[in-house]
């Protein structure tokens, strides 16, 4: 049973559904950012682009609080921004699935490291290191 | 200019970086920047935070195939991502307060080494001898399969290839970019992991090491949708054709021609950084 559970990263059936959740990942988040793009251009395509100057406020959904809230008004530039906070959310995934597996090994050590790696992004994820 | 023009100009060069990054190993983010700063006149600071959104596309992208070959060591990618999260974050917090300018120097710099480290033949050093201490603690060593069957390898100067580690997530930070040739140093040369192992493996921990740059970016308003767009879905899809032609395409001459071409785009970098233009 124990030596079972130490091949648990070589069973292929683990490999494939790790390869298949990157994989519906990316395409979900690309199809989301392309139907984005799409209502983008079709509603701005001539207007006049502006990115001489970085400008931290011109974007406006550069918080997961105001992509949602422009997600709920179908907004096109929320709708891309969206795509890519799933496409950002797509690794981290990755690092929880890898705690859990490390778990079922009972390999602690590697469960606190798998941790510790997540609580840096989740750090990340709090605003405060934007000033 | 038009917002579809640039969409369409940025969305065809990212396409081509994309490929070209892929049939050469060098990745799309360090073709797509000096394309958006030196062609288009966008700041650097756009540029950045739409080339890390692409690095995290492609990577998760190749990973899915890499993952099912099973050669991937998830332990040494989790461990060097302590690494390169923590180093990441430092990096995006710091890269604006810095001038634009001198991004364009340091980007040039990183440029150069890495055409360099395109063209000079890779040496496997890898090999089972006893390693040390703290590979053994964190369980480092593994096995790949081989044409002979399984293999085993050590994996040697664990605090060494940390460090390292540490200054590639540093840089990718800063830069917006995977930093895949500093990563070849760390695992490559100085913990000798095989290469069939390292490729894979520095390409899992690229993901979320970008990830965790990219939230400092989109917080700080760089990731802006106008760009990110056509930029990611370009190079997403260039990769994804290159990684395709690549299994059948010799790329040593065409490595060679780009290396000439990337050396003259950091030049182009460090000459428009030290003069102020960027």
């Amino acid at each position: 049973m124990s030596s079972e559970k130490k091949n648990f990263f070589a069973d292929r059936d683990i490999q494939v559904i790790l390869g298949t959740l990157l994989r519906v990942g990316v395409v979900a988040s690309m199809s989301v950012v392309m139907i984005g793009g799409l209502l983008y251009l079709f509603s701005d395509h001539a207007s006049l682009i502006d990115y001489r100057n970085f400008n931290p406020n011109k974007s406006g959904f550069s918080s997961i609080h105001a992509i949602l809230v422009g997600l709920k008004e179908l907004n096109a530039k929320a709708i891309i921004q969206f795509g890519t906070l799933l496409l950002i959310f797509t690794p981290v995934a990755r690092v929880v699935f890898s705690i859990f597996s490390f778990l079922i090994e009972r390999d602690y050590l590697y469960v606190l490291i798998g941790l510790f790696v997540l609580s840096i992004i989740m750090y990340s994820l709090s605003d405060k290191l934007v000033g | 200019m038009s917002v579809l023009l640039f969409t369409i100009i940025v969305l065809a060069g990212a396409f081509l970086a994309g490929l070209v990054g892929s049939l050469t190993g060098l990745g799309g983010g360090v073709i797509i920047i000096p394309l958006l700063t030196l062609v288009l006149g966008v700041d650097i600071h756009y540029a950045i935070g739409a080339s890390i959104v692409s690095v995290i596309a492609t990577s998760s992208g190749s990973a899915a195939a890499y993952v099912k070959e099973g050669i991937t060591n998830i332990r040494i990618g989790m461990f060097l991502e302590v690494a390169t999260t923590i180093s990441a974050v430092i990096g995006a917090v710091v890269t604006v307060y810095l001038d634009p300018s001198y991004i364009a120097v340091i980007f040039g710099l990183i440029l150069l080494f890495s055409a360099a480290m395109m063209v000079v033949k890779k040496v496997d050093r890898s090999d089972n001898d006893t390693s040390g201490k703290l590979a053994v603690f964190f369980k480092l060593n593994g096995t790949y399969p081989t044409e002979e069957g399984m293999k085993k390898y050590a994996v040697h100067r664990v605090f060494g290839g940390f460090i390292m580690m540490f200054f590639a997530g540093i840089i990718s930070g800063l830069l917006g970019i995977g930093s895949g040739a500093l990563k070849v140093i760390a695992m490559d040369n100085i913990m000798r992991i095989p290469f069939k192992v390292s490729t894979t493996t520095s390409n899992f921990m690229m993901g979320v090491t970008a990830a965790a740059s990219a939230i400092v970016y989109l917080h700080r308003g760089q990731i802006d949708p106008g760009i990110a767009m056509p930029v990611t879905i370009g190079v997403l899809s260039g990769a994804t054709l290159g990684s395709k032609i690549l299994v059948r395409t010799k790329t040593d001459k065409l490595k060679i021609v780009f290396a000439v071409v990337v050396t003259f785009l950091a030049l182009q970098m460090i000459y428009n950084g030290l003069s102020g233009k960027l």
